[in-house]
C-alpha cells in the first residue's frame, strides 16, 4: 500500500515539475523571441538573426513619442496611487474597526468594481466622462483608473489594520490625540509595510490596466500599455521590430516595479489577508 | 470574531464613519452612477422602442453568439489556470529556500503585457519560428503549427497572463491555513491524500471560489489578445469586441451600454453560480480569528 502511494507520489511530483518546466521554458522562449527580434538587423527563418542593432529602440522612441508616453504613464500612475491611498486607507480603517448599519452593502460596493469586467463599467463610465468633457484628458484617465484602484487598496489594507491592537489607539486617545494626530503618529507608522505593499500593487496594476485607459484616453493622455496596443493595431507601415522594442520597454518598466514590489511584499501575502498569528517554527 | 467595537454609538455621531465617506462618495459617483446611467441609456435606443437594443442584440447574427464565444474561451482558460495553480501552489505551501525564487519566476509573466505575449507567440509559433524549427530538427512534426490567429492562440495567451495571478492568489490562501491542523490530522492517521481532501480542501474552498471568480473576470473581459492573437471577425469575436465596436466605431452608445449590461449580467450569473456552490463570505478561509 505504501509502496503504491510513494509510486503515485513520485509520478505526480514529476508530472507537476514537468508541467511547470514546460510552462516556464516556453514563456522564456517567447520572451527571448521578442527580445531577439527587437535587436535583430534581419531575421528571416533562421535560428538567429544575421546581425544585431539597437536601431529599433531609437526608432520606437522617436516614432511612438515614447518619451511623452512614459511621462504621461508616470503622472497617471503616481496620481492614481496617491489618490487611492488617500481615500482608501481611511475607508479601510473604518471598515476594519467599526460595525455599522449598511457595512455589508458598503463592502459590496467596494468589491463590485473588482468583480465586474472593466469593459462593462468602462463603457458607461467613458460615456459619462465624455459628457463631463473629462475623457480624453489626463484627469479622465486618472479618475477612470481610480475606480478599481481605490477598492483594491481597501481590500488589501483592511486585514493589515485588523492586525493592529486597538489598545494602541485607545492609549493615544487617552493622551488626548485627535483622530488626525492618532492617524499620523500611531497608525501610519505601524501600517507602513501594508501601505507600501498596497501602493506597489496598485502601481503595477495601473501600469498594466488596459481597458479603462483605452476607453478614456485621448491622443495626449495615452499610457504605455495603450500606446503599445495602438502601435500594433496601426502597424503595417511600421516595422514589427520597433513594436517589439516597445514591448520590451514595457516589460522592463513593469518588471522593475514588480521586482521592487517583491522585495518588500511577501508574494504569498500579495492579494489576500496576512496571517493572523505567527506559526511556531516547524 | 474581530476586535472591532460592536456598539454602534447612538447620540454623538461616530466621526470615524466620516473616514469612509470619500471613498464611498467616489464609488457612487464614478461606478454606481455611470452604471445606472448606462442601464437607463440602454433603454433609450437610437431607433425603436424601449427594448429595441436588446432585441437587436439577440436577433443579430454577429452579436448574440459572442456570449458563447466569450464563455467558450473564458471558462476553459479559468479552469486551466485554477486547476494548474492549485496543485503547484499546494506543493509550494511549505516555507523553503526556493519558495521565493519559484514564486518570482512564476509571477514574471504578469509583467509581460498582452502585446509582448502576442508578438512573442506570433514569432515563436510562427511558420519559421523556433518551435517549428525545433520540431523539424528532431523530426517530431513537420506540418504547420496552427496556434495563432485562432481560438488556441487566445486561449494560450489567457493562460500565460492569467496563471500567475491565480497561482499567487491560491498560494496566499493556502499559506494562510495553519499547518498545525494538517499535523493534527496526521497524528490521527490521515495520509497525505486525506489531509488534502479533508483539511486543506474544505478550508480552501472559499478562497478557491474567490480565485475562480477573479480569474474568470480577467479571462472574460479578454479584449486585446482576442484582437491580436485571434480572428476578431470569426471564432474569437468576443463580447467586449462587440461592445467596443458599437461604442467607438458606430458611435451608438445606447447599444454599447446594452451590450455592456448583458456582458455584466452574464458575468454575474457565473459568479453567483460559483459563489452559490460554496456559501461564502469574502473575508477568506481562516476565520478562526485569535482563537
Amino acid at each position: 500500500m505504501s509502496a503504491r502511494g510513494s509510486w503515485f507520489d513520485r509520478a505526480w511530483r514529476s508530472l507537476l515539475l514537468g508541467t511547470m518546466t514546460l510552462f516556464v521554458v516556453n514563456i522564456g522562449l517567447i520572451i527571448a523571441a521578442v527580445a531577439t527580434s527587437s535587436f535583430a538587423r534581419r531575421w528571416l527563418g533562421t535560428w538567429l538573426p544575421d546581425g544585431w542593432t539597437i536601431a529599433w529602440y531609437t526608432e520606437a522612441w522617436r516614432e511612438f513619442q515614447l518619451g511623452g508616453v512614459l511621462w504621461v504613464t508616470v503622472e497617471v500612475v503616481f496620481a492614481v496611487v496617491a489618490l487611492a491611498l488617500l481615500i482608501g486607507v481611511p475607508a479601510a480603517y473604518t471598515l476594519a474597526r467599526r460595525d455599522f448599519l449598511g457595512k455589508r452593502l458598503l463592502m459590496l460596493l467596494f468589491l463590485l468594481p473588482l468583480m465586474v469586467p472593466p469593459i462593462t463599467y468602462g463603457i458607461p463610465m467613458a460615456t459619462v466622462l465624455y459628457k463631463l468633457q473629462l475623457a480624453g484628458t489626463i484627469y479622465g484617465v486618472i479618475l477612470a483608473n481610480l475606480v478599481p484602484a481605490a477598492p483594491f487598496v481597501i481590500l488589501v489594507m483592511t486585514p493589515f489594520i485588523e492586525q493592529i491592537d486597538p489598545n494602541l489607539e485607545s492609549a493615544a486617545r487617552v493622551f488626548g490625540a485627535s483622530t488626525a494626530r492618532m492617524f499620523w503618529h500611531v497608525l501610519v507608522p505601524l501600517l507602513a509595510p501594508g501601505i507600501l505593499a498596497a501602493s506597489l500593487l496598485v502601481l503595477v496594476r495601473t501600469i498594466a490596466l488596459f481597458e479603462l485607459t483605452f476607453l478614456t484616453a485621448g491622443p495626449d493622455s495615452q499610457t504605455l500599455v495603450v500606446a503599445l496596443y495602438y502601435a500594433v493595431f496601426a502597424a503595417g507601415v511600421r516595422a514589427p521590430q520597433s513594436v517589439d522594442a516597445m514591448a520590451m520597454v514595457y516589460m522592463l518598466v513593469t518588471l522593475t516595479w514588480l521586482l521592487i514590489a517583491l522585495r518588500f511584499v511577501n508574494p504569498t501575502q500579495l492579494v489576500s489577508r496576512v496571517k493572523e498569528h505567527p506559526q511556531p517554527a516547524a | 470574531m474581530t476586535t472591532a467595537t460592536q456598539n454602534v454609538p447612538r447620540a454623538p455621531f461616530d466621526r470615524t464613519l466620516l473616514l469612509v465617506m470619500p471613498a464611498a462618495a467616489f464609488m457612487l459617483l464614478l461606478f454606481i452612477y455611470p452604471f445606472i446611467y448606462g442601464l437607463l441609456l440602454s433603454f433609450h435606443p437610437k431607433t425603436g422602442g424601449t427594448l429595441a437594443n436588446y432585441t437587436h442584440f439577440f436577433t443579430t447574427d454577429n452579436l448574440w453568439p459572442t456570449i458563447w464565444t466569450t464563455l467558450k474561451l473564458a471558462l476553459p482558460a479559468t479552469l486551466i489556470n485554477v486547476g494548474l495553480a492549485l496543485p503547484i501552489a499546494y506543493k509550494m505551501r511549505g516555507k523553503s529556500r526556493y519558495q521565493r525564487w519559484v514564486t518570482t519566476i512564476l509571477v514574471v509573466p504578469i509583467t509581460l503585457g498582452t502585446v509582448l505575449i502576442a508578438e512573442g507567440m506570433l514569432i515563436y509559433f510562427g511558420p519559421k519560428g523556433w518551435l517549428s524549427q525545433f520540431l523539424q530538427l528532431v523530426h517530431l512534426y513537420t506540418g504547420p503549427i496552427r496556434l495563432t490567429h485562432n481560438f488556441w492562440g487566445v486561449l494560450i495567451s489567457l493562460v500565460i497572463s492569467g496563471f500567475p495571478f491565480a497561482f499567487l492568489l491560491i498560494l496566499s490562501y493556502i499559506t494562510g491555513i495553519d499547518p498545525v491542523l494538517a499535523r493534527a490530522a496526521a497524528t490521527l492517521g490521515a495520509d497525505r491524500k486525506a489531509q488534502f481532501r479533508y483539511i486543506y480542501l474544505p478550508l480552501l474552498a472559499p478562497g478557491l471560489a474567490m480565485c475562480f471568480c477573479l480569474a474568470f473576470v480577467q479571462a472574460y473581459s479578454v479584449f486585446p489578445s482576442a484582437v491580436l492573437l485571434g480572428s476578431p471577425a470569426g471564432p474569437t469575436r468576443v463580447i467586449s469586441i462587440a461592445a467596443y465596436e458599437a461604442a467607438f466605431e458606430q458611435y451608438d452608445y445606447s447599444l454599447a451600454s446594452a451590450i455592456a449590461m448583458i456582458m455584466g449580467f452574464v458575468q454575474l450569473i457565473i459568479v453567483a453560480a460559483v459563489l452559490g456552490l460554496r456559501n461564502f463570505w469574502y473575508r477568506g478561509p481562516v476565520t478562526g480569528g485569535k482563537g
